[in-house]
């Protein structure tokens, strides 16, 4: 295995009284696709959104244990929140384009962090947009609303967005369910090329997708964390009954 | 970066501390209304002033009880003319009224909600107190004179029942609006299971619904009482503002909010008046401010409860 | 059959409950309309009083409407400063549900204060401050009548912001300030724009709380220190007035007064169904 870009240690997550993740430690490998499966409601979101803090966003939510990333942990109260998930991006299960046009949309966050030079900020955009796949269909109306774009080009546009603040990480939350095969298949094209440069995070239910795109598994059951290897080594020779049973599609 | 940082957390101490002043402010004239009463109130205790008729500012003399009861005169009976048909109206609005009369109709109750005051009481004066001074008290007076409550002392129209009418009107849409909110929170489920055992529509309502949502009604009533128990310049303009404790419906009455309009500012050069008059208005918040946290109180158990 | 017989009495007085709800709005608009456009003309509205005025002479109520506009606007942006911050707060900043909790019930509570005793305070503080009815004190007693009715209407409005589009912003790095301002605060352009119209209608068209803290004048508002003329008090006075030219233009005053607040109200409407271009649903 490559040296990890993310080391998850003893981490636990809380709503209230639920505990939804309980006492993980993994190491997420670099520039490699990493899939977090298991059935519905075994914390694999949670566990997700605990990689960029965005967890903290949901209320009375509690963490305990560490997530390193670049040498420090995350959750140190002296590391700046905004720096991490601006290294650590996201793709959200649905689309969601900011209320703006379609380059406002992805120079929102290279705006953010400093870079106001219009030049610069135009080849961020016709960059970005083309590395997800979506220059072409929107080259000549880049100052329309965004929200005017079909839901699988608004979910590139997203993928663009996420991508102009140069994040290392980029985390994927169901990112294809709510779009249509063709446009699932050219989000799913656009991960495998981009896993050249950045390490990817995706959490999927769709079995099929994490055999067709991941590199390493990630098998989470009940909040616990079962079972995670090399994707061939977990699919082909799963080592705990939990692992097998749900590839053999006993439960969802 | 850090002076985006930096930036953020000023940001959020500056709104939390604007928010803390937002919110004091209840408490800020509360206080204010209180400290200026004071002078009153060290002669005077509250619970004389709350009871005692003796209107003589000139004396020192201030018997609030004259102007609390024109107001819960007037007040309670407008209540007594609104309710029923506010809660018809939501009823037919949330149970039966077709969906496109029920979106014609309820944005007309919010226009009504935004006629100003000034308004109704011109209306009031133009319409309510001739009707009552040419048809109803000649008629009453005829008809049904020996009942006190009803007795015809007073013929200018001017009055309780003028003052209650508009009244009546002007809590129209508070009570609607908020009943027919609480009446459409009762989920179908409870509607269908109500029809399955054959029972009629308005036994389902009755039955089912009312009981169902009878906090949320009783809080929306509540808000309706609150709202025109301080309401000013209507009433103001129709009562006939004479300081005594009415003993029917057409005699004239004098309440609180109209006693502060017309006197406050003008009276100053006798001593006390000022501090009688932040009294009635510290009365006058007190009152609201017990009426509104019960409306919400019973409000919120309401919608739990319905949820 | 009992029942049945029941059912349609029931329904019957429903009706007529309806009818009566509806024909009393009917009734006032009608009243007011039919009272106030005889008496109105193109004079009422360009002229301020004249010598005289209050007699039967010469003159409009110019002063009023512009003492009016002045009023009201100045309340609602006041009142809309100080709610947007609110609200921001609320959304963004509060860790405390608690303290949240009291923040909206307070307002609440500031909701259902008669505006009398508003007018009653306000006069308190100018006296405090040495001041005397102005156009400035009218404005902050209006912006305590509207900041609770402006604050709640934010607050649903920033409410009804899909929480994902905030972590879409969250997700790229930006602060909370950047996410509610540049992000959330665009989204609720139009839902802002309708709150503050009708607080604005609020405002115009109270009367009890200017009465004092605003007080009357015939000269068109210049000065935030000096008193100010307003409609609602234009209408009041001179319905008060024994002359009968004086209380027809009362009734003038009155539709002049109500048709602002009606067209306010429809252009809340309007707004909300058009600006919303960039809004995502």
């Amino acid at each position: 295995m490559t040296e990890p870009v993310i080391q998850i240690q003893g981490l636990s997550v809380a709503y209230g009284n639920h505990q939804a993740v309980r006492d993980v430690s993994v190491d997420i490998p670099a520039r490699q696709i990493t899939a977090i499966i298991g059935p519905s409601g075994c914390g694999k979101t949670t566990l997700l959104r605990s990689i960029s803090r965005l967890i903290e966003l949901v209320a009375g939510v509690r963490v305990w244990g560490q997530v390193i990333f670049q040498g420090q942990n995350i959750y140190d109260p002296r590391v700046d929140v905004t720096e991490i998930r601006k290294c650590i991006g996201l793709l959200a299960q649905r689309p969601f384009p900011l209320p703006m046009s379609i380059y406002e949309n992805v120079v929102y966050g290279p705006r953010l962090h400093g870079r106001y030079n219009r030049a610069t900020l135009d080849t961020i955009v016709e960059k970005q947009l083309r590395a997800a796949g979506l220059w072409d269909e929107v080259r000549d109306r880049l100052h329309t609303s965004a929200s005017a774009l079909s839901v699988g080009q608004q979910q590139r546009l997203c993928l663009a967005r996420g991508l102009a603040v140069e994040p290392e990480v980029l985390l994927c939350d169901e990112a294809t369910s709510a779009l249509d095969p063709i446009s699932a298949q050219r989000i799913e094209g656009r991960l495998l090329e981009l896993k050249a440069d950045y390490s990817i995070v995706l959490v999927t239910h769709v079995l099929r997708q994490a055999r067709r795109l991941a590199d390493y598994v990630v098998f989470m059951y009940m909040g616990e964390l079962v079972e995670h290897g090399p994707a061939d080594r977990v699919f082909h020779s799963p080592q705990e009954a939990k692992t097998r049973a749900y590839l053999e599609g006993e439960f969802y | 970066m850090r002076w985006r940082q930096f930036k953020d957390q000023f940001a959020g101490r500056l709104t939390w501390a604007l928010t803390v002043f937002a919110a004091a402010l209840i408490l800020v004239i509360a206080l204010a209304l209180l400290v200026r009463a004071q002078p009153l109130l060290d002669v005077t205790p509250l619970g004389k002033l709350l009871t005692s008729s003796d209107w003589h500012p000139l004396r020192g003399e201030f018997g609030f009880l004259p102007f609390i009861l024109g107001t819960l005169w007037v007040t309670v009976l407008a209540m007594v003319l609104s309710v029923p048909p506010c809660l018809l109206c939501a009823i037919y609005l949330a149970e039966y009224a077709p969906p496109r009369l029920r979106d014609t109709i309820k944005p007309l109750v919010d226009l009504l909600a935004g006629i100003p005051s000034v308004v109704y009481g011109l209306w009031g004066t133009l319409v309510v107190v001739p009707a009552i001074r040419g048809v109803i008290t000649p008629w009453v007076g005829e008809h049904l004179g020996f009942i006190s409550l009803l007795s015809t002392g007073n013929p200018t129209g001017y009055g309780v029942l003028a003052g209650g009418v508009v009244l009546a009107v002007m809590v129209f849409p508070v009570i609607i609006s908020v009943t027919e909110e609480v009446i459409r929170a009762v989920p179908d489920g409870l509607r269908e299971a109500a029809l399955a055992l054959g029972a009629t529509r308005w036994q389902m309502v009755k039955g089912v619904v009312l009981r169902r949502s009878l906090p949320g009604v009783i809080a929306a009533v509540v808000l309706g009482f609150s709202r025109a128990f301080g309401e000013t310049m209507a009433v103001m303009m129709v009562v006939g503002n004479v300081p005594q404790i009415p003993r029917s419906i057409f005699d004239a009455a004098y309440p609180l909010p109209a006693l502060i309009a017309n006197n406050y500012g003008e009276m100053m050069s006798i001593p006390m008046y000022d501090a009688a008059l932040l009294a009635a208005a510290l009365v006058l918040l007190l009152v609201v401010l017990v009426f509104t946290l019960a409306a919400r109180i019973v409000l919120l158990q309401a919608v739990r409860r319905v949820r | 059959m009992g029942k049945h017989l029941e059912e349609h009495f029931f329904v019957a007085l429903m009706i007529v409950s309806t009818i009566i709800v509806v024909g009393s709005l009917v009734l006032i608009l009608a009243t007011v309309v039919v009272k106030g456009l005889p008496a109105l003309n193109l004079k009422m509205l360009t002229r301020v009083p004249e010598g005289g005025y209050y007699l039967g002479k010469e003159g409009g109520i110019l002063n009023a409407i512009t003492g009016s506009l002045a009023l009201a606007g100045g309340a609602t942006l006041l009142g809309y400063a100080l709610s947007l911050t609110v609200v921001l707060y609320l959304h963004f900043f509060a860790r405390d549900t608690r303290f949240a909790y009291l923040v909206r019930l307070s307002l609440d509570v500031l909701w259902g204060v008669p505006s009398i005793v508003h007018g009653a305070f306000g006069f308190t503080v100018l006296l405090l401050l040495g001041l005397r009815a102005s156009l400035l004190g009218g404005i902050v007693a209006l912006a305590l009548l509207e900041l609770p009715i402006l604050v709640r209407a934010m607050d649903e409005v920033v409410s009804m912001v899909p929480f994902e589009l905030q972590e879409a912003s969250y997700a790229l790095g930006a602060t909370r300030l950047e996410t509610a301002l540049r992000a959330v605060v665009r989204q609720t352009v139009p839902g802002l724009l309708t709150a503050s119209l009708l607080a604005f209608g609020r405002g115009i068209g109270d009367a009890a709380s200017v009465l004092f803290t605003a007080g009357y004048t015939d000269r068109l508002p210049t000065s935030l220190l000096r008193p100010v003329a307003s409609l609602p008090l234009a209408v009041f006075f001179q319905l008060g007035t024994p002359v009968p030219e004086v209380q027809e233009r009362a009734y003038a005053s009155a539709l002049v007064l109500t048709v602002i607040i009606l067209t306010i109200s429809l252009l809340a409407r309007l707004l909300a169904r058009r600006l919303t271009r960039h809004v995502i649903h």
